[in-house]
C-alpha cells in the first residue's frame, strides 16, 4: 500500500486533535465522551488508509459513491451536533437566568418599604 | 386619563403591576405616572437596558428591579412575579407592556371581573371586539398562534400573545417561567391550563381589552418580523 502525503498530513491532524479533546476531567459522560472520541478518530483514520470502505459500504446501502456516502454520514453528524449545542445552550440559559434573577431581586428595595 | 371603572375596595392596594421594561426611555415615565394613579405598587422589571428607562420609571414612582444583563421578556415577567410575592398582602399580578399599549381601564374591567366571577385568571384579547385594529398580516399570525397554543394546550383562547393579564397569587406562585423570550406568552398560557388550585382546575376568563398601536409601538414594538419569531418559538418549544 502506498501511503500519500494527504494521508500522513490528515491522520496527524485526527491524533492532534483527539488528543486534546481526550484532556480535561470529570465523571461517566466524559468517559463516555472519550470513548465516542476514540471510534470517531479510529473511523476517520481507516477511512484516510482504506477510503475504498466507504465505497463498499455505499454500494451496499445503495448509495452511488463513497464520498456522497461521507457527505450524508457528514450532515447527520453536523445535525446532531447542532441540536446538542442548542440543548446546552438552553441549560446554560436557565442557569444565568437564576443567577441574574437572584442578583437583580437581591438589590431591589423590599416591597411597601417606601 | 383617570380609571372610570370603580375597583373594589382594596383590590388596587393588593395589587402589583409588573411591567418588563426593555429600553422605553420616551415613554416609561408616563406611563408609571398614569398607572400609579389607580395603582400604588408598580414595579419595573429593568431587563438591562442600555437607555435611562431605570432611572426614569424609578422617578416616575415604581420599584425598579434590574437584570445585571438582558435576559427578554418573560424572563422579566419571572423576576417581577418573585418580587411581587416577596409582599404578603399581594392578591392579584397585573402583566403590563411598558410601551402604554394597554388601557389602565381595561385593567379595572380585568379585576372587577376576577373579583365578581372569583377567577384566577383573566387573559386580555383584543379579538373579542372591534376595538383594536392591527393589520391584516398580524392579525393572521396572532390568529396562527392561538390556534397552535390552542391545539397543544388545555385551554381556549382567543388570544394567547396578550400582555395583558390579572393573575391571583397562587396562580403566580405556582407559575415557572423557562422561556426567556417570546414564547413566554404561550409557555404561560401552558402552564395555567395544566395547573391546579386546592385540587381543582385553574378558573379563567377573557376579557375584550383595547390594545393602542400607537407610531411608537409600531415603530418600536413587535415588528411583523417578531411575529415571525413568536411562530418558530411555538414550534420548537
Amino acid at each position: 500500500m502506498r501511503i500519500l502525503l494527504i494521508q500522513v498530513v490528515l491522520v496527524v491532524g485526527i491524533l492532534i486533535i483527539s488528543a486534546r479533546l481526550l484532556r480535561g476531567r470529570g465523571a461517566r459522560v466524559v468517559a463516555l465522551r472519550r470513548i465516542g472520541m476514540l471510534a470517531f478518530a479510529a473511523l476517520a483514520i481507516a477511512s484516510i488508509l482504506f477510503p475504498e470502505t466507504w465505497t463498499r459500504v455505499a454500494k451496499l446501502v445503495g448509495v452511488g459513491r463513497g464520498t456522497d456516502m461521507v457527505l450524508y454520514a457528514l450532515v447527520v453528524a453536523f445535525l446532531s451536533t447542532t441540536v446538542t449545542t442548542y440543548l446546552r445552550f438552553r441549560e446554560m440559559e436557565v442557569r444565568y437566568t437564576a443567577l441574574a434573577r437572584r442578583m437583580a431581586l437581591a438589590e431591589a428595595e423590599p416591597p411597601r418599604a417606601g | 386619563m383617570t380609571s372610570t371603572v370603580p375597583l373594589p375596595p382594596g383590590v388596587a392596594d393588593a395589587t402589583w403591576l409588573v411591567v418588563p421594561l426593555f429600553n422605553e426611555a420616551p415613554v416609561i415615565a408616563e406611563v408609571v405616572a398614569q398607572a400609579r394613579r389607580t395603582f400604588p405598587h408598580v414595579v419595573c422589571v429593568d431587563d438591562g437596558s442600555s437607555d435611562d428607562s431605570a432611572a426614569r420609571a424609578r422617578a416616575a414612582g415604581a420599584v425598579v428591579v434590574r437584570h445585571p444583563a438582558n435576559l427578554g421578556q418573560g424572563a422579566a415577567l419571572q423576576t417581577g412575579f418573585e418580587y411581587a410575592l416577596r409582599d404578603p398582602r399581594m392578591r392579584y399580578v397585573v402583566t403590563y407592556d411598558a410601551d402604554g399599549q394597554h388601557q389602565l381601564d381595561d385593567v379595572c374591567a380585568m379585576l372587577h371581573r376576577a373579583e365578581s366571577d372569583d377567577l384566577d385568571v383573566v387573559f386580555g384579547s383584543r379579538f373579542l371586539d372591534e376595538r383594536t385594529r392591527p393589520t391584516p398580516v398580524r392579525r393572521a399570525v396572532l390568529r396562527l398562534a392561538v390556534a397552535y397554543t390552542n391545539l397543544t394546550t388545555r385551554t381556549r383562547l382567543s388570544d394567547a400573545h396578550n400582555g395583558l393579564r390579572v393573575l391571583r397569587r397562587p396562580v403566580v406562585e405556582r407559575l415557572r417561567i423557562t422561556q426567556n423570550r417570546m414564547a413566554h406568552a404561550s409557555e404561560l398560557v401552558a402552564q395555567v391550563g395544566a395547573m391546579t388550585v386546592d385540587g381543582r382546575a385553574v378558573r379563567y376568563a377573557e376579557e375584550p381589552v383595547h390594545i393602542l398601536y400607537s407610531d411608537y409601538a409600531r415603530a418600536k414594538g413587535q415588528s411583523t418580523w417578531n411575529l415571525v419569531n413568536i411562530l418558530v418559538d411555538l414550534v420548537l418549544r
